[in-house]
């Protein structure tokens, strides 16, 4: 079964074996394994990138194959990437402690010690309780286990909800965005016990491991990045190519249909739905210890909505448009607004570009939705020679997908 | 995957080019300029980028330091917080920059601070801020709660006679901080804990109309109500207009507020709010002569209708005494320079002179003044210079801890069991 | 580092003005002061000062002078009209003549002096609470004052600092006045004055109970300050010279046990607790060769071992015991708690306490008035800014992301009108209009070139409209900055419409509620009573019908959706005017509005009617709940409307039939 399902996505090997060099290229560049052409930082962002890349896939499956346009799995992204954040504070603060303590007179008891950590990380905040939130931070186990409980449980609560009641489309995607919106005012407030608009900060700095540099533990960052995402994308592709796939396919393009047919609609959809919160909790888990700091900005609506943007400019409905999607947007995003890109002199107005990007950007987005709607991976489609059936003109008949005019004078 | 592909080695590129630059000119001093110029902040931010290229380029004027140039690196981290740890990290790795400019809100600080202190960079930070740090790498120009909030917080107890108060922020850390001080503070003077009303709202809100009457309802116990805000950016603007509305007279209800400035000011109407107060360390309308020229430099560089506020006076002192160590110092290596830093004096625009102190904070008078219908303050009260204080002495957690960089090495030393807490700071 | 050239110049130019400051003061002492002006200077030093702490004896030295011109002194200088000369320290009023140079007038003749340059001058800047203290030794002057707005002065002096001595000033300033306003505020405060200082019981309860039914803040004011109670322990009985609100028992509803032994504590009266930390000092005190009372140090990592080995210093006599409970339970028998009020007489007390009984009743209510006030106005707001979306999402189907910078491109209409026509009202004339056409054309333009090849791709149209509104964001940044601009209400909208001192609302707020109003009447009267109502209506329930009627349905669409942008726009000049003019003006509104839309039902305007009054008054319910966190209300009320949605996802006014579609 293995082999044959592999064998019938040969992309999906092609994108491992890309994936693979890629990282090893990479590894063999960077300051601390070889060359020393790309420096820490840069390695750092393309280790954020692929986890990107990796959300990508959640959502590509989610909207491109399941048909439902989430507004919030950046808040899944944004939970796992607090529940790692948790323990890497707790154990980071606890080791800085438990030393200071150490030179005191009289040897700490453990409620001691757990106050002075309350009072380091929460003294910024200007508190010095642990909220009940932080009752398993002092485990990387339990942590571990919350990145992907925590999101996953929200999605089942939420989706099954929402499927129940049949709210779908356009509908789904705005309460999605509403959740996104409630997630991150609340976590937005300091009585969340999570810091609030700080967040969660200082996590490059591994408990434990503060010998090793960061340019060593940049590329073990990548590595793990890289190996999620093939894990990733190769459990996303399973998933999109068997029968279960089909049925998901169906769903998108006619759920009533799918459930005339027998189908559990809603188990399908609540499953592609938590798996995709879950895939998006462990990519966030990974995103945040390279950027360093987790806080409810990152959670905002806008965030979900721009990965959206991702997908679609990627192309929807294949794997490998998501990832090219969600790497190439995000790194010239970066580029443009970084101020590297140079100015366009137009004669009468220079073009600054940390100015008008956002402005192209929302123009090309507006350009792919409406002439390319396959995204850059329809570039694929010509390259393979695969091509839709030319269809224009109004429909004939009264639904959607009917014959169109100009196909019937064919 | 071409395309995939075609970026890495885009970007491989790119980043090589990157190295190529930072190698190309060795015989200027770089300058790393970190605020944001997109995004919520680039408002407030933009204007200390242009404050430093313009001390750059008088400095350059003058001759540079020692002998060389001074040449700016300005990048954009776009209000994004962990984009500002990852240009600090560029700027010190990759473009090799000797000194940074940068931050204006605690989270993007506190996003750079284990960067800076992993490859031992120097940063300063020229906003006021909630205190409970000080970082061997940070020179704080800006404001610590004793140098801003407790001031005026006396003047409000002393000089207008407020027996309650009502303590308005946005949620987020920098109000939180402050306002926790300013609980314990109004505590050990007295007032009970039934006459501090405390309200966080989100940021840009701007339906206030609940909030100024549960401040007027505040009179009915026969005290006077004194309003401290912690309310930042847009929200202000909402929060006046309500306060005109409620025709709330600056005589019966005063409002001091600590981030509204010049510039905050310009995007409103102030001829209902004249008297309400703002507590800083710097107005554009000081009368001092250095002020009349760096005021006159500004307008002349920007625009006759540009203003200048505090934090672009803490970044014209903390640029000077940068320039000076270095002098003194006779390299730009961090470590000289920052010990060279301690015990510099520059005389303030607004009168008097800064000193550094050995925990990176500055000595700084506190001036409160009265808004006036034209959008500038008249500064009704100025104190002499006000030592910052790293670690507030009204919490029970920090009134215990010191911060000593000259003396004892460390910026977070429990003064109980003597010991240094740690050397790193806490973010 | 020496201190720069100009530093030292000024030095040397303080040291000449300090001579020839001494040498003027000595011919000014020869020509003869007058009255005031020495006056004056003998008080200098603290005039110079300025500080309210200090100055209460100069103020009352020059209020009891007896000088004629004392009241003009004192006005001036509350006014900060008040300078002195830097060169001789002489103090004069002054006007400004341009921004340089001011004239002199001498207090004692009103007459000029001369005119200088503000850099010979220094102005005094009375701070706020020494502006009060004048203003009641103002009082005196002013009470009998022809001029009524002076009168008034004095008025609010007394309100803001009432003194027993105004009393009878203020009795004596009763009779004569003509104005009935101020009459009316005079009898008013003298019947606060009475309430609170009147030497007689009788008629101070007889003030009091005047006021039983006052709203007034002024009112409760005076009230609640002689009901104050301080909380006392004392030995023994409770002394009977006191008048007791009530006997307080250790352990019952009003007082724990803990913090009765703590008030113990602190008066003195019994022996402190030991608390962990006193225990952890002691032991890090007592340290011998390794342990503590016998106990390694190693050992006291946890509480067991800690309270071991002080009990071994207790036992000792190197430590205090902490007290048994018989031993606390003992002293807290021993003593009596009590409420005393700070007021002596029992029946004032007992007036006041009656008094504000009833107003608190009176005042409840009121405040749920005026918070139903405040719900409603942010339902008008809430509605104003949906309305639109009401017509394009709601009744054509269509997801404009975009909706939000229309309101935002609304609101810059406004501002950019304002710097062409200075004049507020006739700017908010243009303005409206002006709003209207812009963010229709910019309407049809969109549905022109973007929407309508999208109809069909719902999910689609959501994601070009986000593209097309952050494009438009983004370039609204590039025009106008990302600061906040100005747009200013006319005169006639400043203010607030006071009922009483509880329930009040500003006009401006009451003028976007009546302009929610005056949209719904336009919606229902297009949709209901006019041709492009009814072809929207029926080319939305089925286009292909309604193309075989006759009816264009682009451009019905086209015009429906102009009409709904449209109307944003003037939404944006609304809540411009009592908010901010940003570019993320519209980001802030989106949610909610669609909200609002789908909470009310889609296709009803009646729905996304009581969509907005649902969350109006739930947000300002939840904000009531917890008065000291805003944002956790917005975050309840989302969550809140999440879950409703889940059990009625059609709306509270859903459609039925065929019009309901999917």
């Amino acid at each position: 079964m293995q082999r044959s399902f592999l064998f019938r996505t040969p992309s999906t090997l092609i994108f491992l074996g890309a994936l693979a060099l890629f990282t090893i290229a990479v590894t063999l560049l960077s300051d601390a394994f070889g060359a020393g052409v790309i420096s820490t930082s840069f390695v750092k962002t393309l280790g954020k990138t692929l986890c990107l890349c990796l959300i990508a896939v959640a959502m590509d499956l989610v909207w491109g194959y399941c048909g439902i346009l989430s507004l919030g799995h950046f808040a899944f992204f944004g939970l796992g990437g607090y529940m790692i954040g948790m323990w890497l504070m707790y154990e980071r603060t606890k080791d800085i402690v438990t030393a200071s303590m150490a030179q005191a007179d009289i040897p700490p008891t453990p409620q001691e010690v757990i106050d002075a950590i309350g009072t380091q990380i929460f003294g910024v905040v200007g508190s010095s309780e642990f909220p009940l939130v932080w009752a398993f931070a002092d485990s990387l186990f339990l942590q571990l286990a919350l990145v992907v409980l925590v999101p996953g449980v929200l999605a089942l609560v939420f989706g099954w909800l929402a499927f129940r009641s049949r709210v779908t489309g356009v509908y789904l995607s705005i309460l999605t965005q509403a959740m996104t919106l409630a997630l991150a005012l609340y976590l937005f407030q300091n009585d969340s016990g999570l810091r609030g608009n700080n967040g969660l900060s200082g996590l490059q700095n591994l408990p434990g491991a503060g010998d090793i540099p960061q340019s060593v533990m940049s590329i073990w960052f990548l590595w793990a990045s890289a190996l999620a995402l093939g894990l990733g994308y190769l459990l996303a592709a399973w998933v999109v190519s068997g029968k279960l796939g089909s049925v998901i396919r169906g769903i998108r393009d006619d759920e009533a249909r799918v459930r005339f047919l027998g189908y559990s609609v809603e188990g399908y959809k609540l499953f592609i739905f938590v798996l995709t919160a879950v895939i998006a909790g462990i990519a966030g888990a990974l995103y945040y210890p390279q950027a360093g700091i987790v806080n409810p900005a990152e959670i905002a609506p806008i965030a979900s909505i721009y990965l959206a943007v991702w997908v679609a400019i990627g192309g929807r409905g294949r794997l490998y448009g998501a990832v090219i999607g969600a790497g190439f947007v995000s790194l010239i995003s970066t580029w443009f607004t970084g101020g590297q890109a140079p100015d366009l002199p137009l004669g009468f107005y220079t073009i600054k570009w940390v100015d008008w990007w956002q402005v192209v950007l929302g123009l090309s987005f507006v350009m792919v939705t409406l002439f390319a709607p396959k995204g850059i991976g329809g570039v694929f489609d010509l390259i393979t020679g695969q091509r839709a059936p030319e269809r224009h003109g109004a429909d004939l008949g009264p639904d959607k997908g009917s014959l169109q005019e100009q196909e019937a004078l064919k | 995957m071409t395309i995939l592909k075609k970026t890495i080695v885009g970007a491989t590129v790119a980043s090589s080019l990157f190295g190529a630059t930072a190698w190309a000119a060795d015989d200027t001093i770089k300058v790393g300029v970190l605020h944001s110029l997109s995004g919520t902040m680039a408002i407030s931010e933009t204007t200390l980028k242009d404050t430093v290229l313009m001390l750059i380029d008088e400095q350059n004027a003058k001759g540079g330091v020692l002998g060389k140039q001074l040449e700016a690196v300005v990048v954009d981290p776009a209000s994004d917080w962990p984009l500002f740890a990852e240009k600090a990290r560029e700027l010190l790795t990759v473009d090799k920059v000797d000194v940074m400019f940068g931050c204006w809100t605690s989270v993007s600080r506190k996003s750079v601070l284990p960067v800076i202190e992993e490859l031992n960079g120097l940063l300063f930070y020229p906003v006021q801020y909630e205190g409970e740090e000080s970082s061997k790498n940070v020179f704080y120009t800006g404001a610590a709660p004793n140098q801003q909030a407790i001031p005026a917080t006396d003047y409000f107890l002393d000089e207008l006679g407020v027996e309650k108060f009502a303590l308005l922020g946005t949620d987020y850390v920098y109000p939180r901080t402050t306002n926790n001080i300013l609980e314990s503070y109004l505590a050990s003077k007295g007032v009970a804990a039934d006459d501090i009303f405390v309200n966080y709202t989100p940021f840009g809100h701007s339906d206030w109309s609940k909030i100024v009457a549960d401040v007027v309802a505040l009179g009915a116990d026969g005290k006077k109500v004194g309003v401290i805000s912690t309310i930042n950016g847009d929200a202000n603007i909402g929060f006046y207009k309500e306060l005109a509305a409620a025709g709330i007279s600056a005589d019966d209800i005063p409002v001091v507020a600590f981030s509204v400035g010049e510039e905050e000011l310009s995007g409103l109407d102030t001829t209902n709010l004249v008297g309400h107060l703002a507590a800083w360390n710097y107005f554009e309308s000081a009368d001092a002569e250095p002020n009349t020229a760096f005021v006159e430099a500004w307008k002349a560089r920007m625009g006759e209708d540009r203003v200048t506020n505090d934090p672009m006076e803490a970044t014209y002192i903390g640029f000077n005494m940068w320039v000076n160590a270095v002098e003194a110092a006779g390299t730009t290596d961090v470590d000289p320079v920052t010990d060279a830093m301690v015990g510099q004096k520059f005389p303030n625009l607004s009168g008097g002179t800064a000193e550094m102190l050995s925990n990176h904070h500055l000595t700084k008078p506190v001036l409160i003044g009265e808004i006036q219908d034209d959008g500038q303050f008249d500064i009704i009260s100025q104190t002499s210079e006000v030592p910052g204080d790293a670690w507030t002495d009204f919490l029970p957690e920090s009134a215990v801890l010191t911060s000593d960089w000259k003396g004892l090495g460390c910026g977070m030393y429990n003064t109980e069991t003597k010991s240094c807490v740690q050397l790193g700071s806490n973010y | 580092m020496p201190p720069p050239p100009y530093l030292q110049a000024s030095m040397i130019h303080r040291t000449f003005a300090l001579i020839a400051a001494l040498i003027l003061m000595t011919v000014s002492a020869l020509a003869q002061d007058s009255a005031i002006q020495s006056l004056l200077q003998t008080h200098r030093e603290t005039i110079e000062q300025s500080s309210r702490k200090t100055i209460g004896p100069v103020i009352t030295a020059l209020a009891t002078s007896g000088l004629p011109s004392a009241q003009t002194v004192l006005e001036k200088w509350q006014a900060k009209d008040m300078w002195q000369r830097k060169a001789d320290g002489q103090f004069f009023y002054a006007e400004k003549i341009d921004s340089k140079t001011y004239e002199l007038f001498d207090f004692e003749t009103n007459s000029s002096v001369e005119k200088a340059a503000k850099s010979d001058l220094k102005q005094l800047k009375p701070n706020s609470g020494i502006r009060a203290l004048i203003g009641t030794a103002l009082v005196q002057f002013q009470l009998m004052d022809p001029d009524p707005v002076k009168r008034h002065d004095a008025l609010i002096s007394i309100e803001r600092d009432p003194e027993p001595a105004h009393l009878e000033p203020l009795r004596a300033a009763i009779a004569g006045e003509q104005d009935a306003a101020l009459l009316a505020k005079k009898q008013r405060l003298e019947r606060l004055l009475t309430a609170r200082y009147d030497a007689a019981s009788e008629a101070r309860v007889a003030a009091i109970n005047s006021f039983a039914d006052d709203l007034g803040v002024d009112a409760r004011a005076m009230l609640n300050p002689l009901v104050q109670t301080k909380r006392r322990v004392v030995a023994g009985d409770v002394p009977a010279d006191l008048n007791i609100a009530r006997r307080l028992t250790p352990g019952g509803d009003d007082l724990t046990g803990d913090a009765a032994y703590a008030m113990l504590v602190d008066a003195g009266l019994a022996p402190a607790k030991i608390d962990a930390a006193d225990i952890k000092t002691t032991l890090a005190a007592n340290i011998v060769d390794g342990t503590v009372g016998g106990v390694p140090v190693a050992e006291l990592d946890d509480m067991a071992g800690r309270d071991r080995a002080y009990a071994a210093l207790v036992a000792g006599g190197l430590a205090q015991p902490t007290p048994t409970e018989a031993q606390i339970g003992a002293a807290l028998s021993a003593h009596s708690f009590f409420d005393a009020y700070a007021e002596a007489d029992p029946a004032v007390t007992q007036a006041a306490e009656q008094a504000l009984r009833s107003i608190g009743t009176k005042v409840a209510v009121n405040q749920f008035l005026d918070l139903s006030l405040d719900a409603i106005s942010l339902a008008s707001i809430y509605f104003l800014a949906a309305i639109g979306l009401a017509i394009t999402f709601g009744v054509m189907g269509v997801i404009n992301m975009a909706h939000g910078e229309f309101i935002m491109m609304g609101a810059y209409t406004g501002y950019v009108v304002q710097q062409v026509i200075p004049d507020y009202t006739v700017s908010i004339i243009v303005a409206i209009p002006l709003a209207f056409a812009v963010t229709f054309a910019a309407g049809v333009a969109m549905e022109r070139l973007v929407i309508r090849w999208l109809y069909n791709r719902p999910l689609e149209t959501l994601l070009a409209t986000f593209g097309i509104s952050i494009a438009l964001q983004q370039i609204a940044k590039n025009i106008f900055g990302t600061q906040a601009r100005p747009l200013t209400s006319p005169g006639w909208l400043d203010g607030a419409w006071v009922l009483n001192d509880v329930v009040s609302i500003s006009y401006i707020r009451i003028a976007i509620f009546v302009l929610a109003l005056i949209f719904l009447a336009v919606f229902l009267f297009i949709m209901k009573r006019t041709r492009l109502g009814l072809e929207t209506r029926a080319v939305t329930q089925n286009p292909r019908m309604a193309a075989s009627m006759g009816i264009n349905p682009d451009r019905v669409n086209m015009l429906t959706f102009g009409l709904g942008s449209g109307i944003a726009g003037v939404a944006g000049v609304a809540i411009g005017l009592f908010a901010k003019v940003t570019s993320e003006l519209g980001s802030d509104y989106i949610v909610q509005s669609f909200m609002t839309v789908v909470v009310g039902g889609v296709g009803n305007i009646w729905g996304t009617l009581a969509g907005a009054a649902m969350i109006g008054f739930l947000q300002k319910g939840i904000e009531w709940m917890n008065p000291s966190n805003t944002l956790a209300a917005q975050t309840y009320m989302i969550v809140f409307i999440i879950i409703f949605i889940q059990f009625r996802p059609r709306g509270i006014i859903a459609l039925r039939g065929r019009a309901a579609g999917d």
